[in-house]
């Protein structure tokens, strides 16, 4: 029988037993809509953590002093003093990748406005530090190079501080407060940041001249870390490359020395959160994918029941001229048409109501257009292979038995 | 002498059940002619229904030969028998087995659909006319379930000529249908042989055997009588004289 002939019959076939169609296909509906919905969730989860550790810098790099081994102790690296301001230097001249670089100096203690304190961390940092870390000032300004110089006692504080110290919507421009004794005027303060991806409040800060922190402060004359942005995230190795040569380099340290500095970027940290949201992902398509093989058998179920239902129609096929592979074809294409008629109401039904869940829900939700095109070539195998043994069965009937079944 | 459709000779037919061997057709010598209208009689068991079967291909014989329309059958893969079936013979079942919820005109295609060299066009066409030669052009569109059971055999007969087959066979094609019924196929038969076609009708309704062109009787596997029949009978006469009371 010609291909055309055989989807016509396989049409008529299932438009005779509607309901029941639909309730087959039901399974593998649910099945796909569930696949499509599960992914684009994990997908669109794995998206946001993306675009949240993005949102810290994902350009970010950090250079910070590496432990090291000192007469057989080993040191944290907060405790060693190997960067100077001299390798910011080093950096911002050799390094082509990196736009931005400012140092950091970090003084903790409590913060004093009046009757109220706070405790909190001091960052002196570089003009271009908001720049790398990608803050905001919302009202206010930044400091200057030249207040830099100076070692000016101006600061830009969070909203937490803000917050403790002031009460929620004053705004503190212009007010003191003092940190360790040291009078500090507030000339801004930073957009609201929230939580990051580990629940660090990333408004408790103030931040200040480096050279204020380390003067007037810390009496220190080291860095504790220098932060640099590259270019745009593709160049974050390369400038990882290239500052680990210029730091090399202003340490004076010899090919087959140890680097008495580590350089972090965040990519790493991309890199662990897509790992644990793609095991997510693929938890939540395998529950889906038990729900496909579940549509399946209940294709397979029911073709089983037609094939004995109809036991007389295929016989009075063979006995005008149907062969076994006509008869095969017959059902295996009723099959694939159950499959794959509830694999495109199914993908529908999952695009929609992903959507639906978005929108309730405020989950970032973003469709996988490879699980679309993969549910749909998994519907028509399962029709295949769920459709193959009743079909193997209905075209192996003896017609003489088929055409007498009762 | 006219042409032979069916030649038979020494066709034997056994049966294993469990352990016993069932000899259903013993050495059968059997020729039918293009034209003849022959009844096929015999009580249940007597090995008729294997005989239609053998001649259906529907199954193969255990040894002799049969020639249909000049094919040797013996040896015949599954494959081959169905083009066989499919082009040259013509089915009519006692319980008439139309596909349900399907039209008249698309059950009388269905032969045609296992039939490759048929377009589409040709197949309409060949199944309005084989409705109008049983007389059912005004139901074309009609469900089984919307037809008599008169009306429904028409059918199964309208989809055993699309085809245009050597041979009908019919397989007890009266035997669900009231006595009035029965006379209006019979007439239909008699009508489609004397048009030239060649038919072969099982039956136990020794009534039903006379209005056909010659009797075969089979018991316990062997042929006990042949003979032709010259009373002339016509079906339709005999309907003319039975009470109409029992009509719709």
């Amino acid at each position: 029988m010609k291909i055309i002939n055989l989807m016509k019959v396989a049409l008529s076939a299932l438009r005779r037993n509607k309901f029941r169609a639909f309730l087959t296909m039901l399974g593998i509906i649910i099945g796909v809509a569930s696949v499509i919905a599960m992914l684009a969730i994990g997908q669109g989860s794995k998206q946001s953590i993306q675009s949240q550790i993005s949102s810290m810098g994902s350009n970010m790099v950090i250079a910070m002093p590496a432990s090291q081994q000192m007469g057989g102790v080993m040191q944290g690296g907060s405790n060693i003093q190997s960067l100077e301001l001299y390798d910011v230097e080093a950096v911002s001249k050799n390094c082509p990748s990196v736009s931005h670089v400012s140092p950091e100096v970090r003084a903790s203690g409590q913060v004093v406005s009046g009757t109220e304190n706070w405790p909190t961390t001091f960052y002196g940092v570089g003009a271009a530090y908001l720049e790398i870390k990608k803050m905001k000032i919302e009202s206010g300004r930044m400091f200057t190079e030249q207040e830099v110089k100076k070692a000016a006692k101006v600061i830009v504080v969070g909203q937490t501080v803000v917050e403790e110290l002031f009460g929620k919507g004053v705004d503190p421009v212009g007010k003191s407060i003092r940190f360790r004794n040291v009078p500090l005027k507030i000339i801004g303060v930073l957009a609201e940041k929230g939580e990051n991806t580990f629940g660090q409040d990333q408004d408790d800060v103030i931040i200040g001249p480096y050279t204020t922190v380390q003067k007037r402060i810390l009496a220190i004359t080291h860095i504790q870390a220098i932060f640099a942005s590259a270019k745009n995230e593709e160049l974050t190795d390369q400038a990882t490359s290239e500052m680990t040569t210029a730091l090399r380099a202003s340490h004076q340290l010899r090919e087959g020395d140890d680097d008495d500095f580590q350089i972090r970027t965040q990519k790493e940290l991309v890199n662990t959160f897509s790992s644990i949201s793609n095991i997510l992902t693929i938890l939540l398509g395998a529950i889906a994918g038990i729900s496909l093989l579940v549509g399946g058998i209940g294709i397979m179920n029911i073709m089983f029941v037609s094939v004995t239902e109809r036991t007389r129609e295929i016989g009075l096929r063979m006995s005008v001229g149907g062969r076994g592979v006509d008869i095969l074809m017959q059902f295996l294409i009723e099959a694939m048409l159950l499959s794959v008629l509830g694999g495109v109401i199914g993908i529908l039904l999952g695009v929609g109501s992903s959507s639906v869940i978005g929108s309730i829900t405020g989950w970032p939700i973003a469709v996988m257009p490879s699980a679309v095109v993969l549910s749909f070539v998994v519907c028509t195998f399962i029709g295949i292979f769920f459709g193959w043994y009743p079909a193997r069965k209905a075209s192996g009937l003896n017609p003489i038995d088929a055409l007498r079944f009762e | 002498m006219s042409k032979k459709i069916i030649e038979v000779s020494q066709l034997r037919k056994d049966f294993v059940v469990g352990d016993i061997v069932v000899h259903a057709l013993r050495g059968i010598d059997l020729v039918i002619s293009e034209g003849e209208f022959v009844s096929i009689m015999g009580t249940s068991g007597s090995g008729k229904s294997t005989m239609l079967n053998i001649l259906g291909c529907l199954d193969q014989p255990t040894s002799g030969s049969y020639l249909l329309d000049g094919s040797r059958i013996g040896g015949m893969n599954r494959n081959e028998l169905a083009r066989l079936r499919n082009q040259k013979l013509g089915f009519v079942f006692q319980s008439y087995n139309l596909l349900p919820r399907t039209s008249a005109l698309e059950n009388v295609e269905l032969p045609l659909f296992y039939n490759a060299s048929v377009s589409s066009r040709e197949r309409r066409e060949r199944a309005k006319e084989a409705l109008h030669a049983v007389g059912l052009s005004d139901r074309m569109d009609h469900m089984p379930n919307q037809l008599s059971g008169g009306q429904q055999q028409r059918v199964a007969i309208a989809r055993s000529l699309v085809n245009d087959p050597v041979v009908i066979l019919a397989d007890e094609a009266t035997g669900n249908l009231d006595t009035r019924t029965s006379y209006e196929i019979m007439s239909l038969f008699q009508e489609l042989n004397q048009k030239g076609k060649t038919i072969v009708f099982v039956t136990h309704e020794p009534d039903i055997a006379r209005l056909t062109g010659r009797s075969v009787t089979f018991r316990d596997g062997h042929i006990l009588r042949d003979q032709q029949i010259t009373d002339g009978l016509l079906a339709r006469e005999i309907l003319h004289s039975l009470p109409v009371e029992d009509t719709v």
